[in-house]
């Protein structure tokens, strides 16, 4: 599904390199260190930073070169994922159409996506009004609209409190469910990747390492890992 | 981070195309006059006069506003009282003022037959007379102590209340304070705003036209206009505007790398609390201080409004009909001022290649003189069309040109945020050109994109400047019909054209601003 061949970014003195796959309908956690290049590898994946060398391979294809918006992927920031000038509707509906030309069946499924995260009816509703928590199911209904087998979340739920976090991750654990996607998910909450992920990455020292299964990582974790969890 | 995955598209691209044209209309109209003069000619000691009276007015006027504005900002920063915000946004007026009304306004209050004469005369004295040097210096620091002090106002208010709190506790007097606080703050912001205002003084065209003007008191500005205008002297003119551009040039180097950006709007805060400077002299001497401060600058302005109520009724047809050339004139410039604005910013706040060149181009009319640019393109187009046909739309290019850096120093950093905030969103999601700009950066930069449209409309408004070279009578704008009405002694239709002027100039600026900002989403 996701396939990154020995890829390098390099960003001045900045360096990271990662060499491994991903099945489809896997659920990967990244964890490590903040400053080790966590967001620079969704960032890459997406296309919104360059790769100095290997080729990245989604769904079969080669993406290496491919622009932002051409890739099958859906990435959500920690911020920032939603215009404060546009409705929660038409934020969402610039997943179908970037102009934000809906036809009548668009905006159909807009109000659909919404709700599926628990915002039905809200569509109207400008994203000031709503919580933190909400704006993220907004970000996460355009995601599901998009309909891309890759979906990537870079710590969209850290600014979040313990229970509306866990309320969040149950949700983005029921869609990648129903509708079979891959997901990738950044965080530096291990408890976080514990009740998500099937298998965990540790990003630190330059290397994002070859994921493993969650249970055997985190029951037997090496130096790095347990140097991070302290 | 540079990177974008960028299609090169007509709207990636136009930001170079908007800094080709003004590198062409800047330098490429010094060009076309320089190979005009073919030949050339010397300096003669009359250029020579120009040249010093230029530099020496410049250096008096700055000397004066900054020394001035000191102590007036330092009143203002420290002194709570009624009708503070008042004088805060008096202090921002002279701004969008056009200068032809100031100096009606000054001459009313400080020429020979003005209200000062009268009250000498009646005291004994003779009667004052402020044309040239002394004129010229009056009315430029009118117009640049607001400005001083408004900076100076900033670094104050930049100052923690902390550290007043500090002070007091470590018991220092007002004196220990203007050392370890004030001083250093000053020692930041005051050679910037200098350099700013000589800049400013040594571009003055009106003012010279209006209160110069003879051998002993021409600026260069005002030589290249006469080179033309009367001699029809392109080598002199050429020479003198190469002049003009080096130490223009010079000047706005050494100002931008000294200066901040002046943010507008700013130093309404209430002053934070003292316990220095509460004795009853230095309370008097800030009264006193701000007092003479505010009818200095409150005086002419005063007297347009009475004088130009009464002479409104007054008005001929042919000054509404200047003053709706001028509207027209003033709104095309808004518009095009935006849009190379517009254009620079996005490509600039994209990352894009050469941003630092792209936006020198915007700055560049700091530095050419708008006499140069308007008799360039004069020179150019004269085989082809009458001038007199396009003078309105040269004047709209070039006041568009004048007001660019202005409206760059609004844009760039709200298109920047924008793309900061939402850039990659926009780009994951294939937002690109116009929708692009339409759904993301619009909305976040309309604000001040109404403000510099404003502020752009309403110089050019007020603006004497390349409309008096080609000044066709017929085709008059209205700050040239008024210098006209005053040139011949009509001033009751004068004051009442001062007053339409000025108002329409705010207006232009409120409508531009407000619109701006109505609705817009936070």
């Amino acid at each position: 599904m996701l396939h990154l061949k020995a890829i390098e970014i390099r960003q001045g003195d900045f360096g990271l390199t990662a060499d491994w796959c991903l099945k489809p309908g896997q659920k990967l956690a990244i964890i490590g260190p903040s400053g080790g290049g966590k967001s620079t590898l969704l960032s890459a994946i997406a296309g919104l930073v360059p790769i100095a060398h290997g080729s990245i391979i989604i769904d079969g294809r080669d993406a290496t070169t491919l622009a932002p918006a051409d890739r099958p992927v859906s990435l959500l920031f920690q911020e920032h994922n939603l215009f404060p000038h546009l409705t929660i509707g038409q934020n969402v509906g610039l997943g179908l159409r970037p102009d934000l030309k809906l036809s009548m069946t668009q905006q159909q499924a807009v109000e659909n996506g919404l709700d599926k995260v628990g915002l039905a009816g809200m569509s109207a509703r400008m994203p000031r009004s709503l919580s933190g928590g909400q704006r993220q199911r907004v970000a996460l209904a355009r995601a599901l609209l998009r309909d891309k087998p890759l979906l990537m979340l870079d710590e969209p739920f850290a600014a979040l409190g313990p229970a509306l976090k866990t309320e969040m991750l149950e949700l983005v654990d029921q869609i990648v469910k129903d509708t079979g996607i891959t997901l990738l998910m950044v965080t530096h909450d291990p408890n976080d990747a514990k009740m998500i992920a099937d298998e965990v990455s540790l990003v630190s020292g330059g290397i994002a390492s070859q994921p493993r299964n969650t249970n055997t990582m985190f029951a037997d974790p090496p130096p790095e890992l347990r140097a991070y969890l302290g | 981070m540079a990177y974008r995955a960028q299609q090169i598209t007509l709207w990636g691209v136009s930001g170079y195309g908007a800094a080709a044209f003004l590198v062409a209309l800047s330098l490429g109209t010094l060009l076309v006059v320089a190979r005009a003069s073919a030949g050339g000619a010397g300096l003669g000691s009359a250029d020579f006069a120009a040249l010093r009276f230029t530099l020496l007015q410049a250096l008096v006027s700055a000397c004066l506003s900054v020394a001035l504005a000191v102590p007036v900002a330092r009143a203002l920063a420290r002194r709570n009282f009624k009708g503070r915000t008042w004088l805060i946004t008096l202090l921002g007026a002279p701004f969008i003022l056009p200068v032809i009304v100031a100096v009606l306004g000054l001459l009313t209050v400080y020429g020979r037959a003005g209200w000062l004469s009268d009250a000498f005369v009646w005291a004994g004295l003779e009667r004052m007379n402020i044309y040239g040097f002394s004129g010229v210096v009056l009315a430029h620091v009118f117009f640049n102590l607001p400005l001083a002090t408004r900076l100076f106002l900033q670094g104050w208010q930049a100052i923690p209340s902390e550290h007043f709190r500090l002070a007091a506790g470590l018991g220092m007097s007002s004196r220990d304070i203007t050392r370890h606080l004030e001083y250093p703050m000053l020692r930041g912001i005051l050679p910037g705003t200098f350099a700013t205002i000589f800049l400013i003084c040594i571009t003055s065209f009106a003012v010279a036209l209006t209160l110069g003007g003879g051998p002993r008191a021409t600026t260069i500005e005002l030589a290249i206009y006469q080179a033309f205008r009367f001699d029809f002297d392109l080598a002199k003119a050429a020479v003198l505007a190469l002049l003009q551009f080096a130490i223009c040039a010079a000047a706005a180097i050494f100002a931008w790398r000294l200066s901040r950006p002046a943010t507008f709007g700013s130093g309404f805060d209430a002053p934070p609390q003292r316990w220095d400077c509460t004795g009853i002299s230095t309370r008097l001497a800030d009264i006193l201080l701000l007092t003479l401060a505010t009818l200095f600058l409150a005086a002419p302005l005063v007297v347009i409004l009475f004088k130009g109520l009464s002479g409104l009724s007054e008005l001929p047809v042919p000054v509404f009909q200047a003053a709706i050339r001028s509207i027209l004139v003033a709104l095309c410039s808004a518009c095009i001022t935006l849009g190379l604005a517009l254009a620079l910013a996005q490509t600039i706040a994209r990352g894009a290649r050469f941003g630092g060149f792209l936006e020198a181009s915007g700055y560049l009319s700091l530095a050419a003189s708008p006499m140069v640019i308007g008799s360039g393109l004069f020179i150019a187009v004269f085989p082809f069309i009458d001038p007199a046909l396009i003078a309105l739309p040269i004047t709209a290019l070039v006041n568009a040109a004048l007001s660019l850096p202005f409206a760059l120093r609004a844009l760039i950093p709200v298109v920047r945020k924008a793309e900061q905030d939402f850039g990659q969103l926009a780009d994951t999601l294939n937002m690109q050109g116009w929708q692009r700009f339409r759904l993301m950066t619009w909305p976040r930069i309309r604000p001040a994109a109404g403000f510099a449209a404003g502020l752009a409309a309403a110089l050019s408004m007020g603006d004497l400047g390349v409309v008096a070279l080609f000044a066709d009578p017929d085709a008059a704008t209205l700050p040239l019909m008024l210098y006209r009405l005053m040139g011949s002694y009509q001033m009751e239709a004068a004051n009442g054209a001062a007053l339409l002027l000025v108002a329409l100039s705010l207006l232009l600026f409120w409508v531009f601003d407000r619109g701006g900002r109505m609705n817009a989403a936070s």
